[in-house]
């Protein structure tokens, strides 16, 4: 059982939920963006939650298979068909040998999750199937996939599990609210900008990938000013390069915040303000490109609460597929 | 040395040590995270050292952040009285300075830098006093250079050099970074060189390229089959400049899989280097040209 790829989308990727432990040596988590839509993907084809799908961000890839397969696709809205017919997103759906799976153009969100049923199964690395590209490590050839290309996929999964409705769903909101708890190098911006920095209402900017978030259109930050420590650089928001978080928010030059996501670099040499909590990190994977976002402040036990809060959501959704 | 420890949201907590860099901050931070590992503490799922920092990435459905806080508090006070001593590898880095490759991607960024009208290493040269640059090269090759941090992207070693403050040679990043840099370019920002392990965006001035793999994710390359990240921290690194004959046959070299770096094992002591920093590197070098 095999699916090849007839065109490729504008960057389809094989994830999984990731490859912990790598970190040290610069090799990052990766895995899907949106976690939640790609557990559920899963779900719905019957696979085990962290099985190989494939990652779609703003077009969908054309796809044939050459037997017959339990499909799902879940996360932002890209209709999907098959043979030219609608079928519905987050709800499992059948596909026979010679079957053609396209989709419709982007609705809302940002990155949709297409699972198997078996799985995509290309080689294990490093304990995960996730593509890394910058570093041309796991998924398909270490990149993203091409016109041509055939993925295996593993055995077994079952009839499928029916649909998962909207309530049970998460995407961002309008603007998108992504809470986040400061800390790291917070005491080098002033109170004022600081406020400034929660006040204002950011719109992502065009450089948004796998790595990194940027937004842009808010207050530049005013720097707590000090004799700049030997090593880290004259920019007032240069640092002696250090480990970034993921989740983190670095202020190059004091302008544009970037959020780090899956394929984050894991260290350099700008100022963090802080994380966004790992409750919300799904919703930035669902935003496009001039979406309106603000940043909350939360406290720990807020983002310890809000973890719960995303783990009964996911129980909700096993417990409604009969899990 | 007192360690400031901030959280990273729900998952992470970061460490500095210092806000500046010094071989003192990173011997603490990896004694740190060597007690962190060795210390087995639930929940803890990834440890990283950096520079003159380090960040524990940790599963708070294991751990309260509170509790693993104190736990990390609780080693301070045994890690900065450590000894600081490492048994360690002495690494020599081939390098063609100037080479073809990087000039004409620096060109390319020219707008991006603070001086359009000279190249990277002739700024360099020029904003440390140096006279020409085959003096800069001289001074950039002429010291072992220590592994202080690997990370951004994989394998990148972040280099501190091992030499006293005044003659640290310190070099502004570019203005905005650019996006693109080619792969085993050697580079250098604030107080550290770098070699970039793959292609793609970068900050840091750029002075050569080396002909030597240092990431390979297929792990074919003779010296990265049973690691794909050639780099740990606490390497030492000598850079030994080469000219375009000695680089086109190190490639092919690499190409047909045969090429032997030159690694040796070594040990270093903070406190002896501090002591004597040029009877330390004599030795060094003695140890890397096997005499």
């Amino acid at each position: 059982m095999a699916v090849k790829v007839i065109s490729p989308g504008l960057s389809t990727t094989v994830q999984d939920l990731g490859r912990p432990g790598y970190y040290h040596l610069g090799i990052p988590i990766s895995g899907g963006m949106d976690r939640f839509a790609l557990r559920v993907a899963n779900m719905l084809v019957g696979n085990d939650e962290g099985a190989a799908v494939l990652e779609a961000v703003f077009m969908g890839p054309e796809l044939e298979f050459t037997a017959p397969a339990t499909v799902a696709v879940t996360g932002g809205d890209l209709p999907p068909k098959v043979n030219g017919e609608d079928r519905d997103s987050w709800s499992a759906f059948q596909v026979k040998a010679g079957d053609r799976l396209s989709f419709g153009f982007l609705k809302g969100g940002a990155r949709a999750y297409i699972a198997v049923s078996g799985g995509i199964d290309v080689p294990v690395k490093l304990g995960s199937r996730s593509t890394y590209t910058l570093g041309a490590l796991g998924g398909h050839e270490g990149r993203a996939l091409k016109a041509g290309d055939e993925l295996a996929v593993g055995g077994g999964g079952g009839p499928g599990k029916g649909a998962v409705p909207a309530n049970l769903r998460r995407m961002p909101g309008n603007p998108a609210e992504l809470r986040m708890l400061p800390g790291l190098y917070w005491h080098r911006i002033t109170s004022a900008a600081g406020k400034q920095f929660f006040a204002d209402t950011w719109k992502v900017a065009p450089e948004a990938d796998r790595i990194g978030y940027r937004f842009k259109g808010g207050t530049a930050l005013d720097f707590v000013p000090r004799e700049q420590p030997f090593g880290a650089g004259s920019n007032p928001s240069n640092i002696v390069d250090a480990c970034y978080p993921y989740g983190s928010i670095q202020v190059p030059g004091g302008t544009e915040p970037i959020v780090l996501h899956r394929d984050a670099v894991s260290g350099g040499g700008y100022m963090m303000l802080g994380c966004v909590i790992a409750a919300d990190m799904d919703l930035i994977g669902q935003l496009q490109p001039h979406a309106p976002a603000r940043f909350v402040e939360v406290t720990m036990d807020q983002s310890l609460a809000a973890r719960a809060d995303r783990q009964a959501a996911l129980q909700r959704v096993r417990d409604h597929l009969g899990l | 040395m007192s360690i400031r420890f901030s959280f990273g949201g729900d998952e992470h907590i970061f460490a500095e040590v210092s806000e500046s860099m010094s071989l003192e901050a990173f011997f603490t931070s990896l004694s740190m995270t060597n007690a962190v590992k060795a210390a087995g503490i639930r929940g803890v799922t990834e440890i990283c050292p950096a520079n003159a920092s380090f960040q524990i990435k940790f599963d708070p459905d294991r751990i309260r952040p509170a509790d693993l806080l104190k736990e990390l508090q609780s080693m301070e006070g045994a890690a900065s009285k450590s000894d600081a001593t490492l048994k360690t590898r002495i690494i020599e880095i081939p390098v063609f300075y100037q080479d073809p490759w990087t000039h004409e991607t620096l060109m390319r960024f020219r707008e991006r830098h603070q001086d359009p009208s000279s190249t990277d290493i002739e700024y360099a040269a020029s904003v440390n006093g140096y006279g020409s640059v085959e003096d800069f090269i001289a001074a950039h090759s002429g010291s072992p250079w220590f592994v202080s941090m690997v990370g951004f992207v994989a394998g990148l070693p972040f280099l501190y050099q091992m030499v006293e403050r005044k003659r640290q040679i310190e070099v502004p990043k570019y203005l905005r970074p650019r996006t693109d840099t080619p792969k085993l370019t050697v580079g250098y920002g604030g107080c550290f060189s770098c070699i970039y392990s793959v292609r793609g965006a970068g900050g840091y001035q750029m002075f050569g390229i080396t002909p030597m793999p240092i990431y390979d994710p297929n792990q074919k390359i003779s010296y990265l089959t049973e690691e794909m990240c050639l780099f740990r921290p606490g390497d030492i690194v000598k850079w030994k400049p080469i000219g375009r004959d000695a680089y086109d046959a190190a490639v092919e070299a690499v190409e047909e899989n045969r090429f032997e770096p030159v690694i040796r094992d070594c040990s270093f002591s903070l406190a002896d280097f501090n002591r004597d920093i040029d009877g330390t590197n004599a030795k060094l070098m003695e140890v890397l040209h096997g005499r």
